[in-house]
This record gives structure tokens, sequence and C-alpha cells, in this order.
């Protein structure tokens, strides 16, 4: 801190002019803690793309996106990444099935149904789902929810699309109801006032004025639990499998691109072989695909935010 | 009367999609502590992993987990809270690099955490040849957990009322004297809770920790420069593995891992409502 003989007292023009640089130094560090994340940005950029560009150097773009066939460790190789691009957006389907609608339903409940009191206790109950760690939810899928598919008659394989996204849409409402229910919170309470005093019933009111006004929070909502989902890894890594599989089948095994990434990056192929380089053409794939949701989704929350706000 | 029924029905719907999260919540912590908590005890707690599950432990793993906390708590909370008092208190709004930087954080919080994972393989695990070391994982988990750190810290400034600040500079204060004596000690609950729920959510991270350190026996305590496991890659690795008794080992560390979890956020709470203040 400051020394002894400095005090608030500014008459020295000596002494005010040491102060400034000192305050200078201070502002220059913290904007370099602020140019971290710009550093980690422009890693992400580099450290996926320059080896994805190599790749593409190897195998023809046009391949790789369109081939139904992905065997990269096995000769003889092929680098179709539809395999993988489908295993993902297949989880995510389902993921999205359970955690939209009940998301929502939660967020309609909490924002528009329970009391103060009651929203207090149950908002954050509810975010503990979201606060259990990524690999619960994989231990869970495998050794609960698979075993509960086969007990009410649906033949699954031991690891499955289906039990992998069904975890992985409970895991994710939350994420979807605490944006939806903000959304809805920000509603103006003169709208509700007036419908009600039009005699629209409390079902009316929560879907015909509360939804559509906060429409763009609660479509950001779901754009960002969609991103999630294809971004997540640990729960389709342990009970989706690491089969890659074109297939609409929910009840087979599959792989996601970022199981695929997990289980190459973990083991040891060489540094700037081919093998080695898919890993970072399928993340370049998994980023662009994210991102784009992401862009989308804060585009929404702002609109929203600027509208009510 | 339909409208009535219909009102009730439509209720009881959202009643029924919040009981499902509650329910599969209670599912998976019933899944787990039935599986594991016999197996939690001294043996688990101090002996390294091994092949034969009678006396694997988790040891190497809740150390590993236990150095990786505390080196966030170095790391990503000052440059955290640095990024947050420039964007709060210095940087100007207007600027385009500004709110740049904003989006770019924003859009940081969303990127998935294999991704991270992927950036620490190629720069830190082969580029800059540290290889699979436990200080690779750390920082990349502070990469991973700053937009969070940084999004928690600015809102705590931000609940700072500005006539502090101005009495501050009435009094003739400089920028800097105003932040750090002023503005930062009314925000350190704040920052504190949301700091210490960010670290919680990366402890539990294990994506970007496979990519970074592998899935690999380890049985002696970790060290900053040497090869590592942590609890949630322990947890991956017995979840894996054929043996039935391995994945009861997998629930029992998950307990310890809920466990220190359950400890970290009982911290935020308490420190949110022992500090709360009302301006």
């Amino acid at each position: 801190m400051a020394s002894p003989g400095v005090t608030a007292g500014a008459g020295l023009p000596l002494r005010a002019r040491r102060r400034r640089v000192g305050e200078d130094v201070v502002k220059g560090a913290l904007a370099l803690c602020a140019l971290i994340s710009v550093a980690t940005t422009v890693g992400i950029v580099v450290a996926l793309f320059v080896p994805a560009f190599e790749f593409f150097q190897e195998i023809s773009v046009v391949d790789f996106l369109t081939g139904r066939n992905w065997s990269p460790l096995f000769e003889p190789a092929h680098f179709g990444v539809l395999p993988l691009i489908g295993g993902s957006l297949l989880v995510t389907t389902l993921a999205a099935l359970v955690a939209i609608p009940l998301g929502l339903g939660s967020a309609i409940y909490l924002s528009e149904y329970a009391g103060e009191r009651a929203r207090g206790v149950l908002k954050p109950a509810l975010e503990l789902l979201a606060g259990v760690p990524t690999v619960v939810f994989g231990y869970f899928a495998l050794t609960f929810m698979t075993p509960l598919l086969r007990r009410i008659g649906i033949d699954v394989e031991i690891f499955n699309a289906l039990s992998a996204g069904l975890v992985m849409g409970v895991m994710l409402i939350p994420t979807v109801a605490s944006l939806s229910e903000d959304s809805m919170g920000s509603v103006p309470r003169d709208l509700r006032d007036g419908a009600y005093a039009l005699g629209s019933t409390r079902v009316q009111v929560a879907t015909r004025i509360v939804v559509p006004a906060a429409a763009s929070g609660i479509i950001a909502s779901f754009v960002l639990g969609i991103s999630r989902a294809i971004g997540e890894t640990m729960i389709v890594l342990i009970a989706a499998g690491q089969q890659p599989n074109l297939t609409l089948d929910p009840r087979q095994a599959i792989e996601t691109m970022t199981a695929f990434i997990a289980a190459t990056g973990a083991g040891d192929v060489p540094t700037g072989s081919l093998e080695y380089k898919t890993i970072f053409a399928v993340g370049a794939t998994l980023f662009v695909m994210t991102l784009a949701m992401n862009v989308v989704s804060i585009r929404l929350v702002r609109r929203y935010r600027e509208v009510y706000e | 009367m339909s409208r009535a029924l219909k009102g009730g029905v439509f209720k009881a719907l959202l009643l029924l999609s919040l009981a499902v999260g509650f329910v599969m919540l209670g599912a998976l912590l019933v899944d787990v502590f039935r599986d594991g908590l016999p197996y939690v005890d001294w043996m688990l707690l101090s002996n390294p992993p091994s092949s034969s599950p009678l006396d694997a432990g988790a040891r190497p793993a809740i150390l590993a987990t236990l150095y990786i906390a505390g080196l966030l708590l170095l790391l990503a909370v000052p440059v955290g809270v640095g990024t947050a008092i420039y964007l709060e208190e210095y940087a100007s709004k207007t600027r385009w690099y500004n709110r740049l930087l904003e989006v770019n954080i924003q859009n940081l919080a969303a990127v998935p955490s294999i991704v991270y994972g992927i950036l620490g393989l190629a720069f830190l695990v082969r580029g800059a040849g540290l290889g699979r070391v436990l200080l690779a994982g750390a920082l990349i988990l502070t990469l991973l957990v700053l937009p969070t750190v940084i999004i928690a810290a600015r809102e705590a400034i931000r609940a700072v009322p500005d006539s502090i600040r101005q009495g501050g500079y009435a009094l003739g204060a400089t920028q800097w004297q105003v932040v750090s004596r002023q503005v930062l000690p009314a925000a350190i609950p704040g920052i504190a809770t949301g700091s210490i729920l960010a670290l919680s959510r990366a402890i539990g991270e294990t994506a970007p920790l496979i990519m970074i350190g592998a899935v690999t026996y380890i049985a002696f305590d970790p060290t900053l420069l040497g090869p590592f496991t942590a609890l949630p890659i322990q947890i991956y690795s017995w979840v894996g593995l054929p043996a039935e008794e391995f994945k009861f080992l997998a629930a029992a560390a998950i307990v310890v891992l809920l466990g220190i979890l359950l400890v970290m956020n009982a911290l935020a709470i308490w420190l949110r409502n022992h500090y709360r203040r009302s301006w």
C-alpha cells in the first residue's frame, strides 16, 4: 500500500506526478489481465485451425464433410466425419427433447405460479443439478439409466445414445430453466395485468402473453442448451460408446465428436501425424458449430435486455 | 368449469416437469451413495490406486485435486478480479476494443471444455514440451474458469453504489485509491462467493484433464511438474474397468468428490449470507 507520508492532500506537483505514474502502472497491469482472455481466444483459434489446415491439405474438405466412414486409426483409414457429427446430433436431439419441454415447464412454474418463498427454495435446489460434475452424470447414465431402460423393455446396447441423451437432457434442465425464467421475469407486470383485466385465465396469461413476450430469451436458452449438449464430453464418452456409427437408432452405441477428441487426445498418437491432426480437424468442426450457436444466443439475450430493461 | 380444469391440468404439467429434475437428482444421489458409501473408508483416502480393487485407493488423485484447487485460487482469482476491475472501473464502454473484450469473454464462457483440452494438448503438453504434468492441467483449468470468475467479480463490483466512489473522489483520492480501499473491500464477499462457485465447477471438470493428464495409473503423490491423475480422471478410469468392484470404487470416489464440492458450496453460501450487505 501507500507509504506513510502520502496523504490525500494534493498540493505538490512533484508528488502528484509521481502518483499518476503509479496509477498508469496499475491500469496497465489490469489491462494485461484482460489481455489474457484475448490471448486465450487467439490461442484456441491458432491451436485448432493451424493443424486443421494442415489436415485439410492431405484430406479434402469435401471428403471429410461428406464421408460416411470414420476410421482414422485403422488401415485403410477413412476420414468421413458424418458418423461423428451424426452421433453428436443424435444425442443432442434426445437431450433437447428432454431439456426443452421440462426446462420451459419449470421456468413457467417458477416465474408465474410459485410464490416468493417457494421460488427461493426451488430455484437454487434445481441449480444443484447444474453443479453435479459431468463425469458423475456419465456414471449415472451407465449404471442407472441403461439398466433401467432394459428393465422397462427397451432393448439397448450396453453403450447407447439413448441413456446418454436422456441423462444429458436432465443435466440441461437448469440451463434452459434459469435463462428462460430470467427473461420471463423481465416481462413488465403491466402486460400481465392488462390481460387479466380483459378476463384472461392464468394459463392464457402464461402461454399467450408472457411466453411470447419473453420469446427471445427463451429461444436463447434453447440454443445455449443445444450448444452445451453438442460440446458435452463425459456423459457420451462413458455411456454412449466409442463406436463411429451413422444411425438414427438411439439404442445403438455411437461416437460423438467430443468423445473422439477425448479418447484420441488421451492416447499416445505421435505429434504431427495425420492421426494427431484429426483431433484438430474434428475440434475445429465442433468449435465452429458451438460458436455459431453461442453467438446467436448472446444476440438474443441482448435483445430481450434491450427491450425490457 | 372446463376453464378451471384446463388451468389445473396445465399447473399439474408444470409441476411434473419441475419434479422430473428433482426426482432424477434424488435417483442420482441414491445410486451413487448406495454403490459407493460402503467403499468410502480410510483405505480409499490413503492408498494409491492398484490393480486389485481390494486395496485400491485414490490418495494421489485426491491430493492432485486439492493442489489444482489451490493453484486455481492463486492463478484464476487474481487475474479474473483484475480483468473485472479493468472492465468495470477503467474501461470506457464506447471504445471498440473494450466492447470486443466483453463479447470475447461471453463467448469464451460458452466454449466447450474439451476445446480447452485441445488448447492444452497443443500448446502446453506438446508445444511447450511440458508433458502431461499437473501444472499444465492447472493452467488450462485456469483459462477455462477465468470467464466465470470475471463475470462473477464484475457483478460484485457493479453492486457497489457509485456514491461510495464519488465520496472517495470528493476527498481527493486517486482512482486506484478509491478502487483498492473502497470498492474492492466492499465487493470482496461477492467476489469470494462467485470465485468459490467457479472453482468448484472447475474441480469437477474432467474432459480437458483427460486430454492433458491422460488416463494412467499414478501410484505416487503428485508434484507440480510430475505426471498426475485427479479425482475426476480417477473416476473415469475406474468406471471404464471391466471388474464390477471398480464401479463401486468409482462411486466411492464420486462420494469424495461430491463431498469436496459440498464443502466449497457451503462455504460460498455461508460467505454470501454472513457478509450480505444492502446499500
